[in-house]
């Protein structure tokens, strides 16, 4: 009886929509299938372009050309490749490991260009379409740095001590209302007492991706984006400075750029 | 074939939620829509947790509503006290209403009043993020954006320090004593006036290591680049002898220069004046001070004033003193002296009186005695038992 009228009610809802909601007629589910029941908006001339604009560069591999701001001699002359003892090392960074050399572990360098290529290309679309990116590091060595380079491409930082709840309880920390960042990027994935920082878990439970600098002694689990590479020597770390700053003001240059050609 | 399924839907319906409340649902409506279950919940849930909300906030619009009501209703106010609209200030205001609404009430905050807005609704702080939710300031995120601002700032300059010092060394023009800023005088803000200027809260951690970090921008040689930026943090110390009232100088007959001053001690009341080039005589009530002080203290605390200016053989000191015993009466005398003493000596020597605590009137006196006690502090005899 129940099983029959579970089927007519089935055929008596019209629309593929609701389908879902049917396997629970106890109306839990009538939320989801309100919010699944959407009029098409009649397609005017703005939404196209901006559409074209949003949908256009996620088909291309490289849409910023980024790859041109780096190399691997780049990176070498960085220092990018040289990691601590291996004493230190931490066995989830095994596979990104070149070899170790008098006890010194040396980042392979082939692997970190196809990571950091990948990172500063989700950097640019993030930027592009116009989202809040946060650069954090706890090394007071380049607090400043990290600061200036945020303060530069109009993003934002933090590199002072990560209150408990600042993403988690954000309308508390903050105000209610407040809009969490899109993309969060580790210029150092430890904080002060070597342990991994608060943050990458505190994203991957808000459900925002991160790109961060794995360095040999570093977890790269939670991280959406690792790029293995050195994050103790100040060339490396104004490398990366440098960047990220060119890849996101390459990307609202791009996008101020389109929107002044569709004359929107 | 619908109406047959909408029976069937109603009757599961009534057999699960007999206990609820009325349903909502229509024969036209079954077709498109699922059927609606009420569930029963009881009245906990329908209250607004008023704790849980927190304090009421404010609309810009509301607060500019008020603000326009407020203003309108100042000029009817006028108008009704037969006043000019334009020239009617807030005291005006506030004598209207007390006229108008005479209130018994002893508690002042419970009285009938009318104030601007801005005074009467909470100071709330403004929204800190741009239409499509971007915040403004680059450190938004850190919570305290002032203070971390502020501690960048800082840092900037002394790079901007370490910066120049390294070309001086380079032209090998460097030279570790150069003008220092004069820090005398002048004190640290307080943590109180530190948060009025950054309009946030900080604690006594981040207050401390700001002036830490300060102390570490003036310790490096070539600060005075930045001496404009460090000198905003600091508050200049009021020099407290400029309150001090210095009596007039008088000159009498013959040309010689006097002062007159009174001092008090208990209840002893002195009134002394101090003749220049004297010979050091003190004449006290007509009688020679050797008479009149017997003791050799009090005629020290006499000479202790002149002594300490240096100015000892120099005044004739004559008055007058009545009350109390005779160390009071020395003390009062002691305070008219270096009292006349100020209109004849320089103002760095008055600060140095005023340290030494010459200008300073001693406030102790007999201590009452209390009930329950044989006098101020002594107590009956304890008995155990």
């Amino acid at each position: 009886m129940a099983a029959g009228v579970l089927t007519r009610v089935k055929q008596a809802l019209r629309g593929p929509r609701l389908a879902a909601a049917v396997f629970s007629c106890h109306g839990q589910t009538l939320s989801s299938a309100a919010a699944a029941v959407h009029s098409p908006a009649a397609p005017t001339i703005e939404t196209d372009a901006t559409d074209k604009i949003l949908n256009f560069p996620l088909t291309q591999p490289d849409y910023f050309r980024l790859s041109e701001l780096f190399s691997i001699k780049d990176l070498f002359d960085a220092r990018v490749h040289l990691g601590h003892k291996k004493g230190c090392r931490h066995a989830l960074m095994e596979p990104y490991l070149f070899g170790c050399r008098l006890d010194m572990d040396i980042i392979d360098l082939e692997q970190t260009v196809d990571h950091l290529q990948q990172a500063l290309n989700f950097t640019a679309h993030v930027a592009f379409r116009g989202g809040v990116v946060l650069f954090v590091s706890r090394r007071r060595q380049f607090a400043h740095l990290v600061e200036t380079t945020a303060r530069d491409c109009g993003e934002y930082a933090h590199t002072r001590y990560w209150k408990g709840g600042l993403l988690t309880n954000a309308p508390v920390q903050y105000s209610p209302g407040v809009r969490l960042p899109d993309l969060i990027v580790f210029l150092s994935t430890l904080n002060n007492v070597f342990q991994e920082h608060v943050g990458i878990r505190d994203a991957a439970k808000m459900n925002i991706p991160t790109v961060g600098i794995v360095d040999s002694n570093c977890n790269p689990s939670l991280i959406t984006y690792p790029v293995p590479g050195n994050d103790d020597t100040p060339a490396a770390m104004e490398m990366y400075c440098r960047l990220f700053k060119m890849t996101i003001k390459r990307a609202k240059d791009k996008r101020r750029q389109m929107e002044l050609l569709k004359g929107i | 074939m619908a109406a047959s399924s909408s029976r069937c839907v109603r009757l599961i319906l009534w057999k699960y939620g007999s206990c609820g409340k009325n349903f909502c649902l229509s024969r036209s409506r079954t077709t498109s829509q699922l059927p609606v279950r009420q569930i029963c919940v009881s009245s906990s849930l329908w209250k607004k947790n008023l704790a849980a909300a927190g304090p009421q906030k404010f609309t810009q619009e509301f607060i500019d509503k008020q603000v326009e009501e407020f203003e309108i209703g100042k000029r009817h106010l006028a108008n009704m006290m037969g006043e000019d609209p334009e020239t009617f200030t807030q005291e005006d205001v506030d004598r209207s209403i007390a006229y108008l609404f005479p209130s018994g009430l002893f508690e002042k905050h419970a009285r009938p009043v009318m104030k601007h807005p801005e005074q009467i609704f909470p100071k709330q702080k403004a929204v800190q993020w741009d239409a499509e939710g971007r915040p403004f300031h680059f450190l938004f995120y850190t919570g305290k954006q002032s203070y971390y601002s502020l501690m960048h700032d800082v840092y900037d300059k002394m790079l901007v320090v370490e910066k120049h010092q390294d070309k001086m060394r380079n032209k090998g023009l460097f030279m570790a004593d150069t003008k220092q800023i004069s820090l005398s005088g002048s004190r640290w803000l307080l943590k109180e006036e530190m948060e009025e200027i950054l309009v946030e809260n900080i604690s006594d951690q981040d207050y401390l290591r700001f002036i830490q970090l300060a102390e570490r921008l003036l310790s490096m040689p070539y600060c005075s680049l930045e001496e404009e930026f460090i000198l905003k943090f600091r508050k200049p110390l009021e020099v407290q002898s400029r309150n001090q009232e210095i009596p007039v100088l008088q000159h009498d007959a013959r040309g010689v220069a006097f002062s007159v001053a009174d001092g008090r001690r208990k209840s002893a009341k002195a009134r002394i004046t101090l003749i220049d080039s004297g010979s050091g005589n003190i004449t006290i009530n007509g009688t020679n001070y050797l008479r009149y002080f017997p003791v050799l203290q009090d005629r020290e605390q006499l000479m202790f004033p002149l002594h300490f200016v240096g100015l000892l053989g120099r005044f004739d000191i004559e008055g007058s003193v009545e009350g109390s015993g005779r160390s009071s009466q020395a003390g009062a005398v002691r305070l008219a002296i270096s009292r006349a003493l100020l209109s004849f000596v320089s103002e760095g020597e008055v600060e140095k009186m005023r340290q030494a605590g010459l200008l300073t009137a001693d406030p102790r006196i007999k201590e009452r005695k209390k009930p329950g006690q044989e006098k101020a502090r002594k107590k009956f005899t304890w008995k155990k038992r």
